[in-house]
Formats: structure tokens, C-alpha cells, sequence
């Protein structure tokens, strides 16, 4: 029985050690810092796992709680703020300080190694008795911190709410303007609209009168034009935006013709429909056609 | 098993945790190893834990996790605040103090 267990924990650290080992390796040579990010969760994951094969159930747990599940997701959010994307450049600062800082490291893991190699004499004692006499690791651990460790608990809940406080105080940002509520938006759209005639509606959502209602098609204007600020900035610089695409207009454009073409009977006048635009290219020649027929209305 | 082994993988790890630290120009990254460098002593906690037979260990582990929660919430504030005025990560750009 005992060899049994021996055995499962030697299996579980040969499988555990090499995965950290080489996704330690991959979080320090990986170029963006999303992946490094994803090798430290890994990583930690699996240093969980060793826990658990340790005898320390409760900090297994606490392992994939606190570092999985909040630190290394807390460096994702981070890395969202910041810039998912920008990757470490890799020039050196300090000349020569590389090789030095690989140097140094292979040094002290050296010296660590070989000073930890027999650090443990003997059989381990195991906590099973331990665990046993309080009823189970998570029972013992807490006898521990709520009787001999308390005030050192109560410091720790301390630091953590302070903790909390100082981001929300470090990352705090001003606001540099008056927030702009319902009244006063309304009120500088009516000024807009007197100084500069914009429109006092609302901005037209993507997919009104458009092709398609996705997010990525814009609103159409009543001559076929797309509008302006009806898709989001950030699709339109990413180039997923369907704003150049001239299959837009087309319905557009054959009703302009149609209507066009019922102005010319009623003026009598004969009318070449080749001078206007048929089908999908030329936006300018759309819009002159369209003057043109506008000019033709007043007269 | 010999649970030196679980020393040894612990040294290793501390050791690519400072070989992160020291090589690594990304404030964020720099942040990552300490945290690496941490779950390393904390492997050797529970280690001697368990071979000692004292649950002291697991709970020193228990309040090092504590500290490191509250340290990366500080940390990566700092980082965000930095992040904002400079628009880099980079712990090289953030030298103005200097001249």
C-alpha cells in the first residue's frame, strides 16, 4: 500500500517537473506577453497539482484560486489595458548585461541545486498524521491560522484591504471634462444643428437601410453614401468595416436611375441613360448625376 | 520518493524565474517572473512540509500567496498608472526621473 502511493507521487512529479520546467523555459523566451502569460498559468497549475500530491489539499485549492484564477487573470486584464500585442524588443540596454544575467543564473542554479540535492535527510515524516488527528489537511491548516497564526491572519486581511485601496486610488483617473448627461447632450446637438446643421437625431446604427445588418455594414444615407460614424472606429482601423464596397450603392443608384429616368418623361425631354450611372463604380459621377437631376427638379 | 527532487525543481524554477527577471525588458514580464520566483519558494515550503511532518509550511506558503495577491494588485496598479502616461511597458521608458 504504501510503495503504491510512493509510486503515484513519484509518477506525478516526473509528469509535473518537466511540463513546469519547460513552460518556465517558455514564459522567459517568449516574445509576446500573452504567452508568457499563459505558460506561467500552466505552470502554476501544475505546481498545484505537486501540492496536492504533497499532502496540501487546501493549498492545491488555493493554488488554482488565488495565482490561476486571479493573479494570472489580473496580468491578462492588465495586458488588455495596456496593449495586448506589444512584444518585448529585445535590444539590450546595458551592454553585455544578457550573457552576464545567463551567467548568473546558470551559477545560482547551480549552487541551489547541488546545496538542495541532500537537503532532506532521511524518510519524510508525512503529514498524514497530521492531517488525521485535526480530520482532514483543510481542518489543520485552519486550527493553525485561526489559533496560533490569528493576529498574523488578521495583518494579512489588513494588507489585502489596504491592497485594494491603493489600486483603486493608483489607478484612479480624474476626469479632465464634465461628463456629458442627457440634458446637455441634447442641449449641444440643437447648437450643432443651428451653427453647423448637423442632424439632431441620433447617429444612425450600423445596418439601417444597409445590405446587411452586421456590425461591420454600415448605415446608408438616402443617397446610397455610407454614413459617417455608423460603424465603430475600431472596426473601420482594422479594415473589417465594409465601407469601400460599392455593391453598397447599388440599390441605391438603380432607384436614382428609375426616378431619373421618370423625370426626363415627365419633362419631355429625351434623356440618355447612359450619361448616368448604371451600376456600381463611380461614386462622383453618381453625385453629379444627382445634382444635375436635382437642378432639373427646380427648374 | 526522494523529495529532494521536489527541492531541485524548485531551485530550477527560482533560477529561470530570476533569469526572467534580470533579461526581460517588459515591466509585466519582470512581474511574472516574481511571481514565479515566489510559487519556487513556495514548492520548497510545502516540500518541508511534508517532510517534516509540521504543517507550518503550508501556512507560511498560505500567507506568501496572501502577500503576493495583494503585491501584484499594487504592482500591476502601478504598471497601468506608468502604462497611461508613457504608453509602453517597457521598464526602459520609464527613466524621466533621471534626467
Amino acid at each position: 500500500m504504501i510503495g503504491m502511493a510512493v509510486n503515484l507521487t513519484a509518477v506525478t512529479f516526473w509528469i509535473c517537473a518537466p511540463i513546469m520546467v519547460v513552460l518556465g523555459f517558455g514564459m522567459v523566451l517568449a516574445r509576446k506577453v500573452v504567452h508568457s502569460a499563459l505558460c506561467l498559468a500552466g505552470l502554476m497549475v501544475a505546481l498545484g497539482v505537486l501540492y496536492a500530491s504533497l499532502n496540501a489539499p487546501f493549498l492545491f485549492v488555493a493554488q488554482l484560486i488565488v495565482y490561476t484564477g486571479s493573479v494570472m487573470m489580473l496580468f491578462l486584464f492588465t495586458m488588455m489595458l495596456i496593449g495586448v500585442d506589444t512584444a518585448d524588443e529585445l535590444k539590450e540596454t546595458i551592454k553585455g548585461q544578457r550573457a552576464a544575467a545567463i551567467v548568473v543564473v546558470v551559477a545560482l542554479a547551480g549552487l541551489l541545486g547541488f546545496t538542495v540535492l541532500h537537503g532532506i535527510v532521511g524518510p519524510s515524516a508525512g503529514l498524514a498524521g497530521v492531517n488525521n488527528a485535526a480530520g482532514g489537511n483543510a481542518q489543520a491548516v485552519a486550527q493553525l491560522i485561526f489559533g496560533r497564526y490569528a493576529v498574523a491572519f488578521e495583518a494579512a486581511s489588513a494588507l489585502v484591504i489596504t491592497a485594494a485601496l491603493a489600486a483603486m486610488v493608483l489607478s484612479h483617473a480624474e476626469r479632465l471634462t464634465p461628463k456629458e448627461r442627457q440634458r446637455e447632450r441634447a442641449e449641444r446637438r440643437v447648437r450643432q444643428f443651428a451653427s453647423d446643421a448637423l442632424p439632431v437625431a441620433p447617429n444612425p446604427a450600423p445596418g439601417v437601410y444597409a445590405r446587411h445588418n452586421a456590425a461591420t455594414y454600415p448605415a446608408l444615407l438616402p443617397d446610397g453614401t455610407a454614413a459617417p460614424g455608423s460603424v465603430a472606429p475600431a472596426l473601420e482601423a482594422r479594415g473589417q468595416a465594409v465601407v469601400a464596397e460599392p455593391a453598397l450603392k447599388l440599390p441605391a443608384q438603380s432607384l436614382h436611375n428609375r426616378l431619373a429616368a421618370q423625370a426626363a418623361e415627365l419633362d419631355g425631354r429625351p434623356r440618355l441613360m447612359a450619361d448616368l450611372p448604371d451600376a456600381a463604380p463611380a461614386l462622383t459621377a453618381k453625385t453629379d448625376a444627382s445634382a444635375e437631376a436635382d437642378q432639373e427638379v427646380e427648374k | 520518493m526522494n523529495e529532494n527532487y521536489y527541492l531541485v525543481l524548485a531551485a530550477i524554477l527560482f533560477a529561470i524565474g530570476v533569469a526572467g527577471f534580470l533579461t526581460r525588458r517588459n515591466a509585466l514580464l519582470i512581474f511574472m517572473s516574481i511571481e514565479l520566483m515566489l510559487n519556487a519558494a513556495n514548492l520548497t515550503l510545502v516540500t518541508f512540509a511534508d517532510a517534516v511532518g509540521d504543517l507550518t509550511g503550508q501556512i507560511m506558503a498560505f500567507f506568501v500567496m496572501v502577500v503576493a495577491a495583494a503585491e501584484v494588485v499594487v504592482g500591476l496598479a502601478i504598471i497601468i498608472t506608468i502604462a497611461r502616461s508613457l504608453h509602453t511597458a517597457s521598464i526602459d521608458a520609464s527613466s524621466w526621473l533621471r534626467r
